[in-house]
């Protein structure tokens, strides 16, 4: 029997990975399926009728960075929000509340375990579309995508961890993943460049944080973006530091997990 | 000689709103002693062990385990403690094995499948390790949740009513381990509803009532002290002057309390009187059952729940 002091948290990262990994049919190819659909319907029906950024590419390649990263964000928040309501219904999270693992230990498993399966699922979907768009695969600035991907899946494994915990039934969560999650992501600019909108519906745009994630990340594919990349890295990483710790302060007080 | 505290409770109040779930209660366990927590259901004995675990949060009052406050010092003071909860709970997704690796990883332990493999052994687990924990029976899962509280060897054991809705055979080999376990020096903490199982176990009993404890002494001296005998008797009635004496009623007869063998002749002397015709008429010896009523101050003890 050896001890690692303070190891108790890689078990849990270890634990939610294992979880997803083994019903992959549905975490991680369903996901996929659903982001090549989006693709295959909207290429064939914009592909020649949408011009975006002035017409230096393509409606399809335009697209694709978008999906990617709406699959990373989707997945990220599904991962955190169902294990732990799950847990909560089938009252296994005792099993976590007994051990020594501090709330900094529970919140950085949970959230490096959504950010795997969201970066896994992105992955998937990006290899794909090269199939259809194999010129994305030489990426201008693949560090800033990979910042925004980082960034973005934190942000909503942070999310889901602070929904699952929230949420006592089934439908209080999907009422948070379908009016608030899913109108965010769709209205980020995943399908369409803001430059398109009415003014007023740019503006609105703007005070969406999830439009920050999916223009910074389809900066590191064309180089090119509706706002500077540096802006949108720091308002990310703001709302990720602001998420981090308002996750943190609810688990140390024990908000809903130790009544 | 100095004994030191398993686990210590200084007046622990605990409220869900109006309701006085621990009002008030102290309590301190020795190390190696194998103690009993008894009480009928709402008395508070749940709550008072999820705050032993840290699961909930006291209003007043300090709990420490080997020492370790559970609030301040909860790493320590859970690393000190194994609990095996009431709830029959698992996570579907992984087999015992499986299980096991991963409670024993939260604690911090690697490389631990020697202690896993004698833990599936003791609990007769070892033909289920691969099996997932979906497809095993309500006992089986019972014991995959002792094997998860014994992971980390823990020096103090809680077990929450383990063998509510187990069958026989479990019963008598979980208890079997734990005794071991007891003598190999852990200290054993048991709720029960099942009285003779504590009579036949624990060392001492602490009694609790709407969040209070109500009686904390040794099962010898709590069994001493429910002085006299108690007798069960088949007839239609009991005389009026003995009506006060009837501890139960049911349709086995009535169980009447007696001080000594002179109360017995006084007895039968004023069924005699009365014409009342005797059907039946037992002595019984004190247990703890008996006990726990006057105790209670209820005609009926709390019938044992069943639980999926």
């Amino acid at each position: 029997m050896i001890r690692v002091a303070g190891a108790g948290w890689l078990t849990l990262l270890y634990k939610e990975v294992l979880r997803f990994w083994k019903v992959a049919f549905q975490t991680i190819l369903a996901p996929m399926i659903t982001a090549l659909l989006y693709l295959l319907i909207f290429s064939h029906v914009l592909e020649s009728r949408v011009s975006v950024f002035g017409g230096q590419i393509g409606y399809t390649a335009f697209l694709v960075p978008g999906l990617v990263m709406m699959s990373v964000l989707q997945n990220a928040f599904a991962n955190t929000s169902s294990s732990l309501i799950g847990s909560k219904m089938t009252g296994n999270m005792i099993f976590i509340l007994l051990t020594p693992l501090s709330p900094a230990d529970f919140f950085a498993a949970y959230v490096l375990g959504a950010m795997v399966r969201g970066l896994v699922v992105g992955a998937g979907v990006f290899v794909v579309t090269l199939f259809f768009v194999p010129s994305l695969l030489v990426l201008p600035h693949p560090f800033w995508a990979l910042a925004f991907a980082l960034l973005g899946s934190a942000i909503l494994g942070t999310l889901g961890l602070i929904a699952g915990i929230w949420a006592e039934k089934f439908d209080q969560l999907s009422a948070f993943q379908n009016f608030l999650i899913t109108p965010l992501t769709f209205l980020s600019g995943v399908f369409y460049s803001i430059h398109s909108l009415p003014p007023f519906w740019q503006s609105v745009s703007h005070a969406n944080p999830f439009f920050y994630m999916i223009d910074g990340f389809r900066y590191g594919f064309f180089g090119l973006s509706d706002v500077p990349p540096a802006l949108s890295l720091g308002i990310v990483a703001g709302c990720a530091l602001l998420l981090s710790v308002l996750a943190l302060t609810l688990l140390r007080r024990g908000w809903k997990l130790r009544p | 000689m100095i004994v030191a505290l398993a686990v210590e409770i200084g007046n622990v109040v605990r409220c869900f709103g109006s309701v006085r779930a621990l009002a008030g209660v102290s309590l301190a366990v020795e190390e190696g002693e194998f103690f009993g927590l008894l009480g009928p259901n709402g008395a508070g004995k749940t709550t008072l062990i999820s705050v032993l675990a840290g699961l909930t949060r006291a209003d007043s009052g300090t709990v420490r385990v080997l020492g370790h406050d559970v609030i301040a010092d909860y790493r320590k003071a859970r690393r000190a403690l194994g609990v095996v909860p009431q709830e029959l709970v698992f996570d579907p997704f992984f087999t015992v094995r499986e299980t096991l690796e991963i409670q024993s990883g939260y604690f911090g332990i690697r490389h631990n499948d020697a202690w896993i493999d004698e833990i599936l052994h003791h609990l007769d687990l070892t033909a289920k390790a691969d099996a997932n924990m979906r497809s095993l029976s309500g006992g089986m899962k019972r014991r995959v949740l002792v094997g998860q509280a014994l992971v980390h060897k823990p020096p103090v054991i809680v077990l929450d009513e383990p063998t509510a809705g187990v069958d026989v055979e479990l019963r008598q080999s979980l208890w079997a381990f734990i005794r071991k376990l007891n003598r190999d020096g852990h200290t054993i903490i048991l709720t029960t509803h099942y009285l003779e199982e504590a009579e036949a176990l624990c060392g001492r009993i602490a009694m609790l009532k709407a969040g209070r404890v109500v009686a904390l002494d040794t099962t010898k001296n709590l069994l001493a002290n429910v002085a006299g005998l108690t007798v069960r008797l088949v007839a239609d009635r009991v005389p009026a002057s003995w009506q006060h004496r009837v501890t139960s009623h049911d349709a086995h007869g009535f169980v009447v309390g007696l001080d000594s063998y002179a109360d017995l002749e006084a007895l039968l002397a004023a069924l005699r009187a009365d014409a009342i015709r005797i059907d039946e008429l037992a002595l019984l010896e004190t247990d703890l059952e008996q006990v726990f009523l006057r105790i209670m101050g209820t005609a009926r003890p709390p019938a044992p729940e069943s639980r999926s």
